[in-house]
């Protein structure tokens, strides 16, 4: 039973949670992360569910140490979303949900390139009803740029199989790296579905329409995907750790102008997939162990965040800075646990953001990176700033925006408990996670130097940030958008195309004057043939008419004779 | 008639307080290194107070930098929306 494929489980799930109603389809929703969690504690390594097909050899369930810490990390996940969940009348929403959360469990324990290939494209057709069910005409358009952007991920993907399959006569899904231009393709694949720069818009532009629940899975799974499926086929790759640098880097400068709070965190998740990106490419056991860490961090601590500025949105209907404010009067116990998150994210000492992003930056000093590690600095402040800071103060604190209202329902209440709570526990006591790492982690966190220097580091951000405040330096929350990347595609894009198919038009237009004209000028010459020297009327001969035959014929004759 | 209570960090008082209390434990993490020895992995740490210093300085940076990207980055909040209705 345990080597049971675990997308089964939730596409079944799915199908069952669509045809119950009320409280069995809440109790089906909770049990179907637990059981898989359940079976997935007693599934030894090994490889389940191969078999052929045509000629290729497909593996749909490979356990090893890494693809179970993500199994893991999923279930857990998708329990506390769906329990954040829980009070949605959505069945859109719930059945996407979790066939959604299937795809990612089939992604990572896919054991060759068609499987991956199949549910890469399955965690974008699934997830968008996530981001269309917010039902407005913002999150359709957004919702359809995701989806385009993610089928062509898989467009290139499948091209970089078919060329791998040419160049290697095996699918098998194991180190790759940037060889051959399948190689290459296949990074890009994965590129985009990581968020690497100038391919990362997809994911501020669309998360942020999603529903208040929606963001939550959204945020979960597929980038996470992508992670593990590039520690897996590109450690070590040098390229990485640049690109990670630069994604850790530039998110920040977006977040500290952008108003939209859950836009602000979305900035946040690209610049924390940056550390792990860092981390695969640097390729160490520690580097590797660190990425994976950090992921396995991240998801609770960014969804506890999403989940508190979820609430803010569906309590108050309102998620730009600008219009919040004061908050923690009426919401409470949200604030408290927004704070949690946001101290993990910041890698506050005994927070969990501190026993796993420490990992990354140790083994970029260890392997002889200082600019990166440098860079990595810059963007654990940055990182404090705008989204240990920044989310809570102008959400919760900052002026009063006169908005009263209550903490969220319960259910809500409980998931972000949950998320706190790991957190702070794995803050505490790392090596409960570290045991799970792909290597075995001799790694200890907790050493004086390094919880006086991170303290020194997060404390001084933020005597910057109440300095900048009180100087009134600090950029005031402005109703605004920011142009990005997508703005090559929301205007240049459809403005020059607008204005080629303006040219044309024109062009048309001429041409068919012209050719009336032409068409004209022909039919007058042809009537004015009432008189006889009209071209058309022109009567001919009998005799003209035998000599041009008996010259095409002699012309024909002379051809055939010479071929 | 407001009835509602005051919030604690609705008193500049209470602020005011907050923010001694912040100040000393900068103050205090500064002092700890001069004279905690410090584990020092690269040259660049040497420096007293290097990572106070470049978590302030960083910070004022990032917020300059941010602040003069609006020049060219902002819009009004409709200026997408005419293509997407």
């Amino acid at each position: 039973m345990s080597e049971l494929p675990p997308f089964i489980l939730f596409y079944l799930g799915a199908f069952f949670v669509a045809l119950t109603q009320g409280l069995l389809r809440k109790v089906l929703l909770i049990a179907i992360p637990v059981i898989g969690f359940a079976m997935l504690w007693q599934t030894p390594a090994g490889s389940y569910a191969s078999f052929s097909l045509l000629q290729f050899e497909l593996e749909l369930f490979r356990v090893d140490k890494l693809s179970i810490i993500f199994g893991y990390l999923f279930n857990i996940a998708a329990f506390i979303a769906i329990v954040y969940a829980l009070h949605v009348r959505d069945s859109l929403q719930q059945v996407s949900s979790l066939l959604y959360a299937g795809s990612a469990l089939g992604a990572v324990f896919a054991g060759d390139l068609l499987t991956l290939f199949i549910f890469w494209e399955l965690l974008a057709i699934t997830s968008v009803f996530l981001i269309w069910a917010r039902r407005n005409n913002r999150a359709y358009a957004a919702g359809l740029r995701y989806l385009v952007i993610h089928i062509v991920s898989g467009l290139i993907f499948l091209a970089g199989i078919v060329v791998y399959y040419t160049e290697h006569g095996s699918l098998a899904f194991n180190y790759i790296g940037l060889h051959g231009i399948s190689g290459y393709l296949i990074f890009i694949a994965f590129g985009i579905k990581c968020a690497f720069p100038l391919v990362h818009n997809w994911l501020t532009d669309a998360y942020p329409e999603s529903t208040p629940t929606g963001t939550v899975f959204l945020s979960a799974f597929t980038t996470k995907v992508a992670v593990c499926a590039l520690v897996r086929a590109y450690p070590g790759t040098e390229a990485l750790v640049y690109i990670g640098a630069t994604m850790a880097c530039f998110p920040i400068f977006f977040a500290v102008i952008e108003n939209d709070l859950r836009r602000v965190l979305a900035y946040s998740l690209i610049n924390q997939l940056g550390f792990m990106v860092v981390g695969i490419g640097i390729g160490t056991e520690l580097a590797i162990n660190g990425a994976v860490a950090h992921a396995f961090t991240d998801v609770i601590f960014k969804g506890l965040l999403f989940m508190s500025m979820g609430a803010v949105l569906m309590m108050t209907n309102r998620i730009n800075g600008s219009e919040l404010g004061g908050l923690y009067k009426s919401m409470p116990k949200t604030t408290i646990l927004c704070i949690v998150g946001a101290a993990s994210i910041s890698a506050f000492p005994l927070f969990s953001g501190f026993v796993s992003k420490s990992m990354v930056m140790s083994a970029a000093l260890n392997n002889n990176h200082p600019w990166v590690w440098l860079i990595l600095l810059f963007a654990s402040a940055g990182v404090f700033h705008h989204a240990g800071i920044k989310i809570p103060y102008f959400a919760f604190f900052a002026h009063d925006s006169g908005i009263r209202t209550q903490d969220p329902p319960r259910n809500m209440l409980v998931a972000m408990t949950i998320a706190a709570v790991l957190c702070v526990a794995i803050g505490v006591f790392p090596g409960v996670l570290y045991q799970f790492l792909p290597f075995d982690s001799k790694y200890t966190p907790y050493d004086i130097t390094h919880v006086l220097t991170q303290l020194q580091l997060l404390f001084f951000s933020a005597l910057a940030f109440v300095w900048l405040n009180l100087r009134k330096i600090y950029p005031p929350e402005l109703p605004s958008v920011n142009l990005d990347v997508d703005w090559l595609y929301r205007k240049l894009f459809p403005s020059v195309c607008m204005k080629a198919l303006d040219k044309c038009n024109t062009l048309t237009a001429r041409l068919q004057r012209k050719a009336i004209s032409g068409i004209d000028s022909l039919l007058n010459q042809a009537r004015s043939g009432g008189r006889s020297s009209g071209f058309m009327l022109q009567s001919w001969s009998t005799g003209r008419i035998v000599s041009w035959v008996v010259g095409l014929l002699a012309l024909y004759l002379a051809i055939a004779f010479l071929h | 008639m407001n009835n509602e209570k005051t919030g604690f960090f609705d008193k500049p008082k209470n602020i005011q307080r907050m923010l001694y209390v912040f100040y000393g434990v900068c103050v205090l993490l500064l002092l700890l290194d001069l004279f905690i020895s410090r584990h020092i992995y690269h040259p660049w740490e040497k420096l007293t107070g290097f990572y106070p210093l470049y978590g302030f300085v960083g910070c004022v940076l990032l917020v300059v930098v941010a602040k003069w990207m609006r020049l060219f980055l902002m819009r009004p909040e409709t200026y997408y929306d005419k293509e997407e209705d």
